[in-house]
């Protein structure tokens, strides 16, 4: 097993928090794990992404330049990555941020109005996890244990309300029909 | 064995540090070093004689590393590459006190203030001129973040066991990224400093910490006296890795990020059955000349992957002895090779190979 995954959007929107769960859910499976994110001043609003390759070897580069799976949550990192997804890959867009369908006839894409959701559901600033609820079950990359664990493990034990949250906005992605 | 956990480089050096026994750290704030200094900020203070120190300056920093070390004491400074060239007075001040210190460049872009993204343009400055004077750092270029772990440790030991400054040579990408990493450190091995300065309870002859030599004769003395022991480290502490040379036709030379941008690269040549494999240098100084020399044996083609305009290419030239060619894979300004940009330049090798 070798997936290397790119989510991508604005600075804020939780890319590397939602990057970092994956991260987690790789560690304790036993997986070879690598979580490079952007930097520097583009992190203030501007455009911000997040590299994660999840193995069963030794990972060379920790840079994604041709993901397995796009998770695009704006327009501009749609338009920047939609091209470099791998044959047979996988885009999984948020629609309420951008209103683009993907031309690709070799990669599955799926659409998911995450941001107004979260704002719908009383999860405002949760869109990133909504989404990556879509992406858990459209990759079958975690089992329900496994999220439970990392999600106990990644949430700081001082604000436990923010597991409900948090597990609320990954059903309402896993559940949501797209 | 101890739990894997996730962490940046930059913090699992930070880290490392401490548990190589370092409670001094002094530094001054620079992209993409920063986490260095606010882990220490967080974890020192709440340690037994720990000091965490921001400075009002690079240049302060490294004096102030000085300081310390001429008590023995383990100590350490971080920074990003214009932060290097500000303490590369102190440095070169360091290596003439024969003082053990260990500083960590983080590499971004340049020249001047250059760009924050991650670079290996200060491979020459580390290597050759890290300040003015004869003298040389001891320089580890760590590929993973556990070797960030591994490599700090590393050169606390190598730098008391010398009695010189170490220099970590990272870049951004190293510093940022989180990978498993294990802090299972084994052993740390602790040395005698009969030269520190510690006060001397009125029971001994002062120590004297200095580089000052008006003696021109003196400062031969001790030149040649400190290169002998640079000789020792030559022969004796050069570290690599070897990734698929055993039937290798074209010798990857790549450090750092470089080097794991390459093994994919390597990895896909060979699905297509051309025989290429990697030396990965883990000390650029002493640089592994040997494991090179020995390579060239045996390959037709060099190529160097950095993210420069190629400045370790004339060290493998040399190690080699000009016997094969050398080309060159690179970036620079903040850019990495692409997989795709280090496969065509095999291709470009492997051709060449057959005119």
């Amino acid at each position: 097993m070798n997936k290397e995954i790119l989510i991508a959007g604005f600075g804020g929107q939780g890319i590397l928090f939602s990057g970092k769960f994956l991260a987690y859910g790789g560690l304790i499976d036993g997986k070879e794990v690598s979580w490079l994110p952007s930097y520097g001043p583009e992190m203030r609003g501007g455009t911000a992404n997040c590299s994660i390759i999840l193995s069963d070897n030794k990972i060379g580069s920790p840079i994604v330049d041709k993901p397995d799976v796009l998770i695009a949550m704006n327009a501009p990192s749609f338009d920047k990555y939609i091209t470099e997804v791998k044959s047979g890959g996988m885009a999984i867009v948020d629609s309420s941020l951008i209103d683009k369908k993907s031309e690709r006839d070799d990669v599955e894409a799926y659409y998911i109005p995450a941001t107004r959701l979260a704002s719908e559901n009383g999860l405002t600033g949760l869109a990133n996890m909504i989404i990556l609820g879509l992406f858990l079950k459209k990759t079958n990359l975690m089992t329900d244990e496994l999220i439970d664990k990392v999600m106990k493990k990644i949430v700081p034990a001082k604000k436990p309300q923010l597991y409900d949250l948090n597990m609320k906005a990954i059903q309402l992605g896993f559940n949501y029909e797209a | 064995m101890s739990e894997k956990v996730l962490m940046k480089g930059n913090e699992a050096l930070a880290e490392a540090a401490i548990m190589a026994g370092c409670r001094h750290y002094f530094g001054y704030p620079i992209t993409p070093q920063t986490e260095v200094a606010a882990y220490m900020s967080k974890r020192l203070p709440k340690i037994e004689g720990g000091v965490f120190l921001q400075a009002e300056s690079e240049v302060a920093a490294i004096n102030m590393v000085m300081g310390v070390a001429s008590t023995g004491k383990r100590v350490m400074t971080s920074s990003s590459s214009p932060g290097i060239s500000l303490k590369s007075e102190g440095i070169s001040y360091i290596a003439g006190c024969d003082l053990p210190a260990l500083i960590v460049n983080v590499q971004r872009g340049g020249p001047g203030l250059g760009g924050i993204q991650p670079s290996q343009s200060d491979y020459t400055q580390a290597t050759k001129g890290p300040g003015h004077g004869d003298f040389r750092l001891i320089v580890l270029a760590p590929a993973s973040v556990q070797e960030m772990v591994d490599m700090t440790v590393k050169g606390f030991d190598l730098a008391d066991k010398y009695q010189m400054p170490v220099m970590l040579l990272s870049d951004g990408t190293m510093g940022q990224m989180m990978e498993p990493v294990s802090l299972d450190i084994s052993e740390v091995k602790t040395y005698e400093k009969p030269w520190a300065v510690t006060g001397t309870k009125g029971e001994r002859k002062p120590n004297i910490v200095n580089s000052l030599y008006l003696k021109p004769d003196e400062l031969e003395k001790v030149n040649f006296e400190r290169y002998e022991r640079y000789a020792k480290i030559e022969k004796e502490e050069a570290l690599w890795e070897e990734y698929k040379m055993e039937d290798a036709e074209v010798c990857i030379v790549a450090f750092g990020v470089a080097a794991r941008v390459s093994q994919n690269a390597i990895d896909r040549a060979r699905e297509k059955g051309i025989k290429v494999g990697m030396i990965r240098p883990i000390t650029l100084w002493p640089f592994p000349k040997e494991a090179l020399k020995k390579a060239s044996e045996k390959v037709n083609k060099f190529i160097s992957v950095e993210l420069n305009m190629g400045q370790m290419i004339d060290d493998i030239r040399l190690a080699i002895e000009c016997k094969k060619e050398v080309l060159l894979c690179n970036r620079t300004g903040g850019m990495i090779p692409t997989v795709e940009n280090v496969l065509s330049k095999i291709d470009e090798a492997i051709e060449g190979g057959r005119k």
